[in-house]
């Protein structure tokens, strides 16, 4: 089975994240890359599959040259090559844009299963995997908890609202993992040397027969009209307990007409 | 008036509040239109949709849409927006809400906005990104604004619409049949609200210390009519159901009221909840980083202060 896993580098939520005054995009140097945490979980996945059923994991990623970072993780988690889209025309690339490009490089490179994380931590859309599924003609399983091949078919636990549907499909097929799916595996000493070594094809936007008015920030669907730094909450009240605590809390909510 | 399509979600033939609120923000930008996809329209569902404004209803009965993941709603839309060229659509930006909603944008190339908490003159929205750090406001430029709400984002006001029912078929595509749902399964606790909906949330955290200890947050929620909510560290934990967690890779929630006992609020957990109108903290902490968001914070050991809390309600009410 052909497995590629789709991975985001994103700036660590412990870190300051801010947009830049001039274009309104994410500025990527202001905060250290780290993998999206989601996409972990769908790098194991992958692995699992693998390990199962067979086949090879590609890792795919979209984003500037430090990206390769994140595309080592993958590698050195167990992941066997990589392909690395990076090309300055991507720039600011919105959902619609950033999904076109997926999609044509993933009919390029060709796959059985696609699986990426339901969503990343920056951008938090949850829009991505749905889109490559409407892209590519293929087969909608997202936010799964659970995943299981037979041959060509698969099946996935799609966590909704009230517990979970079960979800068949034919494979090639897009899935997209939640975090209890899994447990991801630290890299080893051997997974991170032999990551070294393991190919990454690097891609510019032409080599994947991405039209450049499709992508990028001028391109995109939407737009920042303005942003500004929250104002801070004002400061509330902190009492502290005297056996009372309690009775005060539900003053509070009582003045504010909850109870 | 230009017209605003709002897809209706629904479960067991009621419309959720969520799009009452929808159709609240709609009035407020032009006259809703609401959409109804898959089978269980009643005449109840009917009249609420009137009631909070909908000057037409697309009614889209067929069991087909509800067989299949995502896509046939997709499509369904799709096929409105062609046909009635409408000003915009609004879902709800719930997880399945937001997956439509980019299947649409790609079928009628055009932008889509997600967790939208407020929406004004010319569509333009307002969102609350990096865990509540950057206020932005975002519009679509191209092809009809698709708009995902979040719950909570305005007060639903009833005022009646016409309510004109207008029967839709739909033959959907062999790709919107790609995956079947084959099995409901529900695994639903009592009768409180759904956490992303509710206007009232009570969560537990490290400090709740047990599974079994649940039960007095429980306790609290009940005495709120609230949905109950977990940190990471309790659902990682075990001690709760991973579908009930708060923060950035959880649920994202904006009620009206929000409880936190027992949680020290790092970042990831203020992703999920810190555009709750009011918050209240119950820490033994004083030092916890939720105390920076509460506006109204009791540092004290939640055993004493939780079920004191809840009786002080119940006597209240």
């Amino acid at each position: 089975m052909n497995i590629v896993v789709c991975v985001k580098q994103v700036p660590d939520t412990a870190t300051e994240r801010k947009l830049r005054s001039d274009d309104k995009t994410l500025d990527r140097d202001a905060a250290d890359g780290v993998v999206n945490e989601l996409d972990e979980y769908a790098v194991e996945e992958a692995l699992r599959l693998k390990e199962a059923h067979g086949g090879e994991v590609t890792v795919l990623s979209m984003g500037p040259a430090k990206a390769t970072e994140t595309i080592r993780k993958a590698l050195a988690m167990g992941a066997d090559k990589a392909v690395h889209l990076s090309d300055d025309a991507l720039r600011g690339s919105d959902a619609l844009s950033t999904s076109y490009a997926l999609a044509e490089t993933l009919k390029k490179i060709g796959f059985d299963l696609v699986i990426l994380g339901s969503e990343s931590t920056d951008a938090r859309t949850g829009v991505l995997a749905a889109m490559l599924a409407e892209r590519l003609g293929t087969p909608q399983l997202t936010l799964a908890n659970k995943v299981e091949v037979d041959g060509s078919a698969i099946a996935i636990q799609r966590v909704t609202d009230y517990g979970y549907d079960k979800v068949e499909a034919s494979l090639p097929a897009v899935v997209s993992v939640v975090e209890k799916i899994n447990e991801p595996r630290y890299p080893s000493f051997k997974g991170i040397m032999a990551a070294k070594k393991k190919p990454v094809e690097t891609l510019a936007i032409g080599d994947a027969e991405i039209s450049a008015d499709q992508v990028g920030l001028a391109s995109a669907w939407s737009e920042v009209v303005d942003f500004a730094a929250a104002p801070p909450r004002a400061a509330g009240t902190v009492v502290k307990d005297e056996g009372d605590g309690g009775v005060k809390a539900a003053e509070f909510l009582a003045s504010k007409k909850f109870v | 008036m230009s017209e605003i399509l709002v897809l209706v979600e629904h479960a067991d033939g009621d419309v959720k509040k969520v799009t009452l609120e929808l159709l609240t923000l709609a009035r407020s930008l032009g006259e809703p239109s609401a959409v109804w996809a898959g089978p269980g329209y009643t005449d109840a569902a009917k009249a609420k949709l009137a009631e909070y404004g909908a000057g037409k209803i697309y009614v889209a009965e067929s069991e087909e849409i509800a067989d299949y993941v995502v896509a046939p709603k997709a499509e369904l839309l799709a096929k409105l927006v062609s046909e009635a060229s409408p000003a915009a659509v609004l879902v709800a930006a719930t997880a399945e809400g937001k997956e439509i909603a980019g299947r649409l944008a790609i079928k009628t190339d055009s932008g889509v906005i997600t967790d939208a908490v407020g929406l004004g003159e010319g569509f333009v929205a307002d969102q609350s990104i990096f865990g509540g750090g950057v206020n932005v406001r975002s519009r679509v430029t191209k092809g009809t604004p698709i708009v995902a709400v979040r719950p909570n984002s305005t007060a639903p006001v009833a005022e009646p619409g016409a309510g004109a029912e207008e029967k839709v078929e739909i033959a959907l595509s062999d790709a919107a049949r790609g995956a079947k749902v084959v099995e409901r399964v529900k695994q639903e606790r009592g009768a409180r609200p759904e956490l992303t909906e509710a206007a009232i949330v009570v969560s537990g955290g490290r400090g709740v210390g047990s599974g079994e200890n649940f039960s007095i947050i429980e306790k609290l929620a009940d005495s709120l009519g609230a949905a109950v909510g977990a940190s990471r560290a309790a659902t990682d934990a075990g001690w709760y159901p991973h579908q009930f967690q708060v923060g950035q890779t959880g649920k994202t929630v904006s009620p009206q009221l929000y409880v936190a006992a027992g949680i020290s609020g790092a970042i990831q957990h203020r992703a999920g909840m810190q555009t709750s109108k009011t918050i209240v903290v119950i820490n033994k902490d004083s030092e916890a980083p939720i105390f920076e968001i509460a506006d109204f914070g009791v540092v004290g050991d939640l055993f004493q202060v939780v079920p004191q809390l809840t009786e002080e309600i119940e006597k209240r009410k």
